[in-house]
C-alpha cells in the first residue's frame, strides 16, 4: 500500500469527525482528490490556490538559497577570515541557522491553521504556505526561535484568523509578523548587531570579558541613517553581498523572481512598476532638495537624502517587499487603476519613511502595511468613479 | 432578609459580564488603552471611576425630579466635574507619583462615556439606592476589564506585577530571563491594549452566543 492509499484510508476513517479537515488537507496537498464533480458545467483550471502558492514559493527559493550562502559569507567576512561565496563553509552556516527559522515558521503557522480548521470545522486553507516561506526571509538571521514562534502565532491568529482566515485578512500576515517582532523586540530587529550571524554573541562575550574584536553588522540603511558612508560597490548591493535580513539582499534574484511571477501572471506588474516609479519620484524629490541647497550637511537627514535616487531600489528590503509582499492579491487593491495608486504610494511612502525616520530604516514594511489598510478605500472610490461615469453615459443616451 | 434583593444583585453582577461597559457597550475605551500599561495605575483608575460614578449616580438620582430636562447635560457635567476634581486632589495629596502616571486621564474621567451614559440611562429614572448599586456595578465591570488588561500588559511588557519582579530580573538575568526570555515591548504600546481588549471580547462572545450581534 502506498502513501496515497494510506492517506485516503485515513481520510475515510475520520470522515465526519473533528479531525477530518486535517487529514483532508494532507491528502489534497500531496495528491489529487479521489472524488471529482459529477454533473453540471465546471471551469477547469490548473491554477488553484495551492498551485498559486507553490509558484510564489518557487520564485522565492533562489532568494532563500542565496540567503544561506550570504549568511555564512557575511559571518566569515566579519570575523576577518573571508571564505569564497560559493563554498560549503559559507552554506553550512546559513543552513544550520536558517533551516530552523523555516521549520519554526511552517511548524507553528500550519499548526495554528490545523487547530483553527479543526475547531471551526472547515477545510485547512493553503494561505500559510507563502507566508511561512516569507517569514524566514524577512527576519534577521540571529532572531531567537521562540520569538519567531510567538510572532507567528500573533500574526496568524490576530492578523488572519480573526478576520475569517485566508482571503479575508486586511493586513499581509508575513508583514504583521515582522511588524510585531519589530515593535515587541526592537533589540533583535534593528541596530548594528543582529544582521550578521555571531555578532550578538560576540558582543556578549566581550561584555563578559573576552579579549576579542567586536563584529559590526550594520545594514547599509542603518549606517546611512547614522550618517556614515558605505564602502559596498553598486554590484555588491545589486547582487546582494551585503548584510541584511535573510532573503532580501539580492536584488538580482528578486528581479528574476519578479519576472517569473509576472510571466506566470501571479504577481501584478502594475503594482511592481508603480512602486518603483513612486520610489524613484520620492528619491528624486529628496535629491532635488539636497542639490538646491535647502538642507545643510549637518542635518541628520543629509546622508540619506543625498543617496542617489536609484540606489534606494537596491538597498534595504524595498525590492523584496514590493515584489513579494505588496503584490499579495488578498491585501492589495483589486482594481487595475487602484493598483497603480496603491503601488505608487507604497514606493513613495517607503522612501519617505526611510529618510525621515532613521529609527525605522525599513520603511517598506510600514508603507505596505499602511497601504494594505487603504487598499479597500482606493478600490471603493475607483469603482464609484466608474459607476458615475457609466451613469452619465447612460443619461446622455436616454436624453 | 438578604442584604440585596435579587433585582438589586443583578444591578451589580450584570455589568460585570453580559452587559460589560467596555466589552459589550464599547464605552470608556480611551482610558482603557491609555493607562493600562501598569496594573497599579489600572486599579487606581478603576477605583477613581467607581467613586465618581457611584456618588455621581446618587447625586443625579436625588436631583432627578428637579432638573429641567433641557439643561440636564450641563447639570450632569457640573456634578461629574466637581467629583473628578475631588478625586484628582485626593490622588495628588496621597499618592503624587501615581497621579503623575495617570496625568490627564484622571481629569478626562469627565469625558468617560460610561459616566454620562449611566447618568442618562439609569440615574435620571431610578431612586438613589438603585442608582448607587448601578454605579458600583458598572464601575466594577469597567475596572474588571482594566485590571485584566493591566495584568497582562504589565506581566508581558515589563515582567512585573504591581512593581514586583515576578519573572526574574532582566538585568541580572535571573528567573525566566536566564533562559533567554525577553519582555515584549509591544505590550507597553497602546495598540496592544486594544488587541488585548479585542481578545477579551472574542473569548466572551464565543462563550456566550447570545452576545453575538446579527449582521
Amino acid at each position: 500500500m502506498g502513501l496515497k492509499s494510506n492517506l485516503h484510508n485515513l481520510k475515510e476513517k475520520y470522515k465526519g469527525t473533528k479531525m477530518a479537515p486535517a487529514f483532508n488537507a494532507l491528502h489534497t496537498f500531496l495528491y489529487l482528490p479521489n472524488d471529482t464533480t459529477h454533473n453540471g458545467t465546471h471551469i477547469k483550471a490548473a491554477d488553484d490556490l495551492k498551485r498559486t502558492m507553490n509558484t510564489v514559493i518557487m520564485a522565492m527559493i533562489p532568494c532563500l538559497i542565496f540567503g544561506m550562502f550570504n549568511a555564512g559569507y557575511q559571518h566569515f567576512s566579519a570575523l576577518g577570515t573571508p571564505v569564497d561565496f560559493l563554498s560549503w563553509d559559507a552554506f553550512y552556516i546559513g543552513l544550520i541557522k536558517i533551516l530552523p527559522l523555516v521549520v519554526v515558521s511552517y511548524g507553528v503557522g500550519l499548526g495554528i491553521e490545523f487547530i483553527f480548521a479543526t475547531i471551526k470545522n472547515h477545510e485547512v486553507e493553503e494561505g500559510y504556505l507563502v507566508t511561512g516561506m516569507l517569514v524566514p526571509l524577512i527576519v534577521p538571521i540571529d532572531i531567537p526561535l521562540w520569538m519567531l514562534a510567538v510572532a507567528v502565532t500573533f500574526g496568524v491568529v490576530i492578523g488572519k484568523e480573526v478576520f475569517g482566515g485566508t482571503g479575508m485578512n486586511i493586513l499581509n500576515p508575513a508583514l504583521t509578523i515582522r511588524a510585531f517582532l519589530f515593535f515587541a523586540y526592537p533589540t533583535w530587529m534593528s541596530g548594528d548587531k543582529v544582521w550578521i550571524h555571531g555578532a550578538v554573541e560576540r558582543t556578549k562575550e566581550i561584555a563578559a570579558g573576552a579579549n576579542i574584536d567586536a563584529i559590526s553588522g550594520e545594514t547599509i540603511l542603518g549606517s546611512l541613517a547614522q550618517g556614515h558612508h558605505i564602502d559596498y560597490s553598486i554590484s555588491d548591493m545589486f547582487f546582494g553581498f551585503i548584510p541584511g535580513s535573510v532573503g532580501e539582499t539580492s536584488t538580482f534574484l528578486i528581479i528574476l523572481g519578479a519576472l517569473f511571477l509576472i510571466f506566470t501572471k501571479i504577481g501584478s506588474w502594475r503594482i511592481m512598476l508603480s512602486a518603483v516609479v513612486g520610489a524613484l519620484t520620492m528619491g528624486l524629490i529628496f535629491n532635488g532638495v539636497v542639490s538646491s541647497g535647502w538642507i545643510t550637511e549637518t542635518s541628520k537627514f543629509y546622508t540619506l537624502m543625498s543617496t542617489e535616487f536609484w540606489h534606494h531600489l537596491i538597498i534595504g528590503g524595498f525590492a523584496f517587499g514590493v515584489v513579494f509582499m505588496a503584490t499579495d492579491p488578498v491585501t492589495a487593491s483589486q482594481t487595475n487603476k487602484g493598483k497603480w495608486i496603491y503601488g505608487f504610494l507604497i514606493g513613495f511612502l517607503s522612501i519617505m519613511i526611510r529618510v525621515f525616520n532613521p529609527a525605522y530604516p525599513e520603511g517598506v514594511m510600514l508603507a505596505i502595511l499602511l497601504m494594505n489598510v487603504f487598499a479597500p478605500t482606493i478600490d471603493h472610490y475607483i469603482i464609484k468613479g466608474n459607476v458615475k461615469k457609466r451613469m452619465k453615459r447612460l443619461k446622455v443616451k436616454t436624453a | 432578609m438578604a442584604l440585596l434583593s435579587k433585582k438589586d444583585t443583578k444591578l451589580i453582577t450584570d455589568p460585570l459580564l453580559d452587559n460589560n461597559p467596555i466589552t459589550i457597550q464599547v464605552l470608556g475605551i480611551c482610558s482603557a488603552l491609555a493607562i493600562t500599561a501598569q496594573l497599579k495605575a489600572s486599579i487606581v483608575m478603576a477605583l477613581s471611576v467607581m467613586a465618581v460614578l457611584a456618588i455621581g449616580n446618587v447625586v443625579i438620582s436625588l436631583m432627578r425630579n428637579i432638573i429641567p430636562s433641557k439643561i440636564r447635560i450641563i447639570v450632569q457635567l457640573v456634578v461629574v466635574a466637581a467629583l473628578v476634581i475631588i478625586v484628582d486632589q485626593v490622588l495628588k495629596a496621597f499618592s503624587y507619583e501615581l497621579s503623575k502616571t495617570l496625568s490627564v486621564f484622571v481629569g478626562l474621567i469627565i469625558t468617560n462615556c460610561i459616566i454620562m451614559g449611566r447618568f442618562e440611562a439609569f440615574a435620571l429614572a431610578n431612586g438613589p439606592w438603585k442608582s448607587f448599586l448601578d454605579g458600583i456595578g458598572n464601575a466594577a465591570g469597567y475596572g474588571l476589564i482594566l485590571v485584566i488588561v493591566g495584568f497582562f500588559r504589565e506581566l508581558l511588557g515589563s515582567g512585573t506585577l504591581l512593581g514586583f519582579k515576578v519573572l526574574g530580573d532582566p538585568i541580572e538575568k535571573t528567573g525566566l530571563y536566564a533562559l533567554g526570555y525577553e519582555n515584549n515591548g509591544f505590550m507597553l504600546l497602546s495598540p496592544m491594549a486594544l488587541i488585548v481588549v479585542g481578545i477579551i471580547i472574542w473569548v466572551q462572545r464565543s462563550r456566550n452566543e447570545a452576545l453575538i450581534e446579527d449582521h
